[in-house]
């Protein structure tokens, strides 16, 4: 009698499915200072903004998040002390060329802000306001697509269809934030800019914000600036770190919340200091 | 700006140590439990063998300790990057834990049925292996103690020769229950308990595994080292034409 031992191949064959695809980049940031007077609020930023992606900013207040936000739109234009450089490019584009048209680059990159801001009009009004300033639906019919389309496309039609003569400022806040959304995109922007969107709202309005911002995630590219850790996670396929004016780290959503690389992002999102 | 080593809320640094330190005294408990176990096959002692099974149920108790512990702290806490890997790595390690106790237990009561029956050569063989398999868990256990990844990887390796120890001990066995049927009956408890024990240096390799993610946030890349070929073997008989001479 004999004991045979063999080993018979056991090896899966067939090849690993590939990872994630990379989208293009949609902004580029490089070397990107803002200073306030003296004061340097942000220092160097390094950050691409990939197309049909939520990349999420974070960091403790001060840190910056707002600010790289603003540089996206040149919203900082507006701020008297603020001084930008370094370059950003939107598709290859310098939007602090001289001959650019602030307009328009701000109707390609539109903006929702922390508190809901409707404007004190008609629904309706609220939402064909910028189309009109920027000569989109030369006809009535034609806004009214408009209109439909983008309360449509926020997740507020159905709640607002009966009354859209009716003052935005009468929703709740958390239909007035959709409201906003369907403003900031019935100019058809490519990116849209949200400053912590969420932190007036109640839980279940801000799920029904994130639900939102994940569906409009196909046709837009988005940037959010939150102080929620588990918003980003949830909503962000990308998440970029700020500390103390400086990007320290960016990386896929999950890997910054399971396995950060640098020590400071470690210790703010596990809640050691901020 | 250095990074605090403590959380803004103390509760959960308390709450984290209380869970690293019920996994420490799980993994005290089964690293007991094995020796005595073992001692008890060794010596013959069926009361020392039933005192290794009694002791699971504690382990047990400490497993659900561990996991409720866990759930509320993931619900309660949400605990992110190091923090989640502590939680995960708690859960994980700790159903390890467990899972060495039960097959220690079966050591034990393997060893109740053994010690009524004439004493097996290969008796011998099985301390070693089972002081082979208690090194290894006594530094993946020390090695989560102190997160300290190396130390838990140097153990991962050793896993290697538990696996060659047991085909060997399994060819052995095997070898002996031809020569003679009346060993049929004691070898093949004995080849459980070799089995168990190799089980249990496999729930250490895990356990390895786990502090390297805990420590590093990724798993260890290289394959597993296997040792184990009992699977692959098969006894010809020789009026069957198979192979008459010993090829492994």
């Amino acid at each position: 009698m004999a004991i045979v031992t063999e080993r018979p191949n056991l090896e899966a064959s067939g090849d690993a499915p590939p990872d994630r695809a990379e989208r293009p980049v949609k902004i580029s940031a490089r070397g990107v200072d803002v200073f306030y007077g003296t004061k340097q609020a942000l220092k160097s930023v390094d950050l691409d903004i990939r197309e049909n992606e939520v990349t999420a900013l974070i960091g403790p207040s001060g840190c910056g998040k707002s600010t790289f936000l603003r540089c996206l739109n040149r919203m900082n234009d507006v701020i008297e002390s603020a001084r930008v450089s370094g370059t950003i490019l939107l598709d290859g584009q310098d939007i602090y060329d001289r001959d650019l048209d602030v307009v328009m680059l701000r109707a390609r990159v539109g903006m929702v802000f922390q508190k809901p801001n409707p404007f004190p009009k008609s629904i309706y009004d609220n939402v064909a306001y910028g189309p009109r300033i920027h000569g989109l639906g030369a006809s009535r019919a034609e806004l009214d697509e408009i209109v439909m389309t983008s309360l449509e496309r926020a997740g507020l039609l159905a709640e607002v269809k009966d009354r859209l003569q009716e003052p935005g400022t009468g929703l709740s806040g958390g239909q007035q934030q959709r409201l906003c959304i369907a403003r900031a995109i019935a100019v058809n922007p490519e990116v849209i800019l949200m400053d912590e969107p969420c932190s007036a709202l109640d839980p279940i309005a801000t799920a029904r914000v994130e639900e939102l911002i994940d569906e409009l995630r196909e046709n837009y590219t988005i940037v959010i600036v939150t102080h929620s850790m588990q918003q980003a996670a949830r909503v962000s396929q990308r998440t970029a770190f700020f500390h103390l004016g400086e990007l320290i780290e960016v990386g896929d959503t999950e890997q910054i919340f399971t396995s950060p690389r640098d020590e400071r992002t470690q210790g703010y999102i596990t809640g050691r200091f901020g | 700006m250095p990074i605090p080593s403590d959380h803004i809320v103390k509760s959960f640094d308390e709450e984290l140590k209380h869970l690293n330190q019920i996994i420490a005294q799980m993994g005290g408990l089964a690293e007991a439990q094995l020796q005595t176990a073992i001692e008890a096959l060794v010596r013959r002692d069926a009361n020392l063998a039933t005192q290794a099974v009694q002791s699971d149920a504690r382990i047990d108790e400490l497993e659900h300790q561990v996991d409720s512990l866990s759930i509320r702290m993931l619900a309660l806490r949400q605990p992110m990057a190091r923090d989640l890997r502590e939680v995960v790595a708690a859960l994980k390690i700790a159903s390890d834990i467990e899972r060495i106790g039960d097959y220690a237990a079966n050591v034990g009561k393997r060893a109740v049925v053994l010690a009524q029956v004439p004493p097996m050569r290969p008796v011998h063989v099985i301390p070693r292996m089972g002081r082979m398999v208690q090194a290894i868990i006594k530094d993946v256990l020390d090695a989560y103690v102190e997160h300290n990844a190396d130390k838990a990887v140097g153990a991962w390796e050793r896993d290697e020769e538990v696996d060659e120890m047991y085909t060997s001990l399994f060819r052995e066995l095997l070898t002996y229950m031809m020569e003679d049927p009346r060993n049929i009956g004691p070898c093949t408890h004995l080849l459980f308990i070799a089995k168990n024990i190799e089980r249990i240096g496999d729930h250490a390799t895990n356990i390895a595994e786990t502090v390297h993610f805990l420590v590093h946030g990724r798993t260890i890349e290289a394959a597993r080292p296997k040792g184990d070929m009992t699977s692959f073997a098969m006894v010809s008989p020789p009026d069957a034409g198979g192979p008459e001479t010993d090829k492994s």
